[in-house]
């Protein structure tokens, strides 16, 4: 079973925040790491190699240091490594994003499954995943928690949604995008850590693809970011003392007073 | 489009590199260097104080974008029943309709829903398309986006709408990425540009910390998915009139994905995105029985219980409680948050809420910091001593 996982290298975003005063974003000392979804993408890939054989490719697109993210993914024990990397991929919105990563996914070849994680934790959007199926031509399942069952040409899976769960049964090849309940990431190897440490990843240009300029980057990105600024402030706080008593029917009559109870 | 360095103006102060929020400026040479990671977002623009950056506009021709007209709301229903955020779809929808001088039509997919097409007429659609299916009674990607993206095609809307929902989030990308446009995910607030009709879409990114406006300048329809509760939803007048449009839905082939099965694992008969009030508990609730406490409270204000990771880890109550980074995000009216310390993983999913109430005995708890009310003390005392205060104020 030949699989893809696609992953993203991200901010850490818990760390990231906007200085309220000067408007700029505080980022000294954040760390880039792998998009923490595409960590169970990458362990459910490696789990279904080990169960039904085959080969474990990971595919990013980002500036030449993303090859970080791809290093630390064959370190888990991934086989092959695909970075996307050029000046005019850059600016990409989920649909270029998109197109970018589905035209390195054909050049790769044969696949059986795409993995990705639910969403990214920068942009949270959850968009590249089923945008790249679309392109891909193949069909697509999002939030899945659990991989019941793989079998020639299809797969049964769980997927969450607000009220629940579906099982789903889809075709092969198709996309799926994993939750944090679908399994535990393995820690990196030290056979994979010298794997990766010798590592020389040549990235794919957008010609090595045969990607349309015109869709590519920021050209090819339907949308723009126009303003970015830190979210309202919350209003006043009141943080009480005292018998519990009185400050629970302190609350009690101020929640009355907004016909909130 | 793209920003540009004017060499000779830059001081080489570094003031660009710090406001960068996607870590995109470089000083190469002592002067301001723009990478790859560039999202054109102008941040750098506004804080040189040397006006050594600049922002170019496109100069190509405009594209003819006049042919697309009106704003499409994509009713979402759970077995016959419309979602409380289509109703605040139609509510906001009706405005921008409103504002563009224009329809407001509502897409309803499902199996024996036909029925219900008069309600979104009532809540404020001008035009509903209703695809009434046998094929079309579970969620399924393709066959939605098949509908959806045949009408877009066929109607040439200028805005589209959905819930951020479960579905929303799931086959919206497939409708953008086939009609090659914009699609913003799980906004907070829309509005209209009155000179070029863009869509002014505001979303949070980075987990809450960070705002983001963002617009379909050259494509329609301009498409986004928005979150519960932060609009309000629309008035039900029965008395409005509308247009009921029969669609017909054509399965082409085998389908390539099919629901075996569906299970329902919400406690309550309550979705918490859709609640009011909501009483979460954190580890700080102790144990499975203590935390069924919280459902005592919730019954009593007519709420829904929800959770962080931890107590979801701990098996206390099912994930589609959880909310958070890796749960849900929620924007009730009330949020009582029970033993819940307020790591920022689980504030991103709850911060937006109108008020917050925090009980926790640890007066440093960071949940303190985005509380409303804080009241600081046992959990194991100050609920019991609610659902008594509450019990007695009713009775």
């Amino acid at each position: 079973m030949n699989i893809i996982v696609m992953v993203k290298q991200v901010p850490n975003a818990a760390e990231v925040r906007i200085n309220p005063e000067t408007n700029t974003l505080v980022r000294d000392g954040v760390p880039s790491i792998i998009n923490p979804y595409d960590m169970y993408a990458i362990e459910e890939a490696l789990r279904l190699r080990e169960k039904h054989g085959g080969k474990v490719t990971a595919i990013t697109m980002g500036p030449p240091q993303a090859a970080e993210a791809l290093k630390e993914a064959v370190s888990m024990g991934v086989d092959d490594v695909v970075l996307l990397s050029d000046r005019a991929f850059a600016g990409a919105d989920t649909w270029a994003t998109s197109y970018a990563l589905s035209m390195g996914i054909k050049k790769i070849g044969s696949y059986d499954l795409v993995i990705a994680g639910k969403q990214a934790i920068d942009g949270d959007t959850a968009q590249v995943g089923p945008e790249t199926a679309d392109m891909l031509g193949i069909p697509f399942v999002a939030y899945v928690r659990k991989i019941e069952e793989v079998s020639l040409g299809r797969m049964v899976v769980e997927r969450l949604m607000d009220n629940g769960y579906d099982i789903v049964e889809t075709a092969l090849p198709a996309l799926i995008t994993v939750v944090k309940e679908i399994n535990e990431p393995r820690l990196p190897s030290l056979k994979g850590k010298m794997k990766a440490k010798s590592l020389k990843i040549t990235p794919w240009t957008a010609k090595d693809i045969g990607a349309n300029e015109s869709k590519i980057g920021l050209k090819g990105s339907p949308t723009q970011v126009v303003r970015i600024f830190p979210p309202a402030p919350r209003g006043r706080r009141e943080i009480l003392s005292g018998p519990i008593e009185q400050q629970v029917d302190y609350v009690i009559k101020k929640l009355k007073e907004q016909s909130l109870i | 489009m793209s920003v540009r360095v004017i060499s000779d103006k830059c001081t080489g102060c570094g003031t660009c590199v710090t406001a960068c929020p996607f870590a995109a400026i470089e000083m190469r040479e002592g002067k301001a260097f723009i990478t790859e990671a560039c999202t054109i977002c102008g941040t750098c623009v506004e804080v040189c104080e040397f006006k050594a950056i600049e922002k170019e506009m496109e100069t190509g021709p405009a594209k003819d974008l006049s042919a697309y007209k009106g704003v499409w709301v994509f009713a979402e229903q759970h077995r016959g029943g419309i979602s409380s955020v289509s109703l605040e779809l139609l509510g906001e929808g009706r405005k921008l309709a409103d504002k563009r001088n224009v329809k407001l039509s509502a897409i309803l997919l499902g199996s024996g829903v036909r029925d219900k097409a008069k309600e979104l007429i009532a809540y404020g659609a001008d035009i509903v398309y209703v695809a009434d299916d046998p094929a079309l009674a579970d969620f399924n990607d393709d066959a939605y986006a098949a509908v959806l993206t045949t009408l877009a095609m066929q109607h040439k809307p200028e805005t589209i709408l959905a819930g951020a929902t479960a579905i929303g989030r799931s086959f919206f990308p497939k409708v953008a990425s086939t009609l090659y446009t914009g699609l913003t995910a799980d906004c907070t607030a829309l509005d209209i540009d009155p000179d070029t009709g863009n869509l002014l879409q505001t979303r949070p990114a980075f987990g809450g910390n960070i705002m983001a406006t963002i617009v379909t300048p050259n494509h329609r329809p301009q498409m986004a998915t928005v979150r519960h509760k932060v609009m309000k939803p629309a008035e039900r007048n029965d008395a409005r009139n509308g247009e009921i449009i029969d669609v017909k839905f054509m399965q082409s082939g085998e389908p390539r994905t099919k629901v075996l099965r569906t299970v329902e694992e919400v406690c309550e008969t309550v979705n918490i995105c859709e609640a009011d009030i909501i009483v979460a508990g954190g580890r700080g609730m102790g144990s499975a029985k203590n935390f069924q406490m919280l459902e005592e409270l919730a019954k009593l204000l007519g709420g829904a219980v929800a959770a962080t990771r931890a107590v979801v880890d701990e098996g206390w109550i099912p994930y589609s409680h959880q909310v958070g980074q890796t749960g849900k995000t929620v924007c009730p009216k009330l949020y009582i948050a029970c033993g819940i310390s307020g790591a920022i993983q689980h504030v991103a999913g709850m911060q937006s809420s109108d008020v917050i109430v925090a009980i926790n005995k640890d007066p440093d708890a960071p949940i303190f910091n985005v509380a409303t009310y804080g009241i600081v003390g046992d959990v194991m005392e100050v609920i019991p001593l609610m659902i008594q205060k509450l019990k007695e104020s009713r009775s």
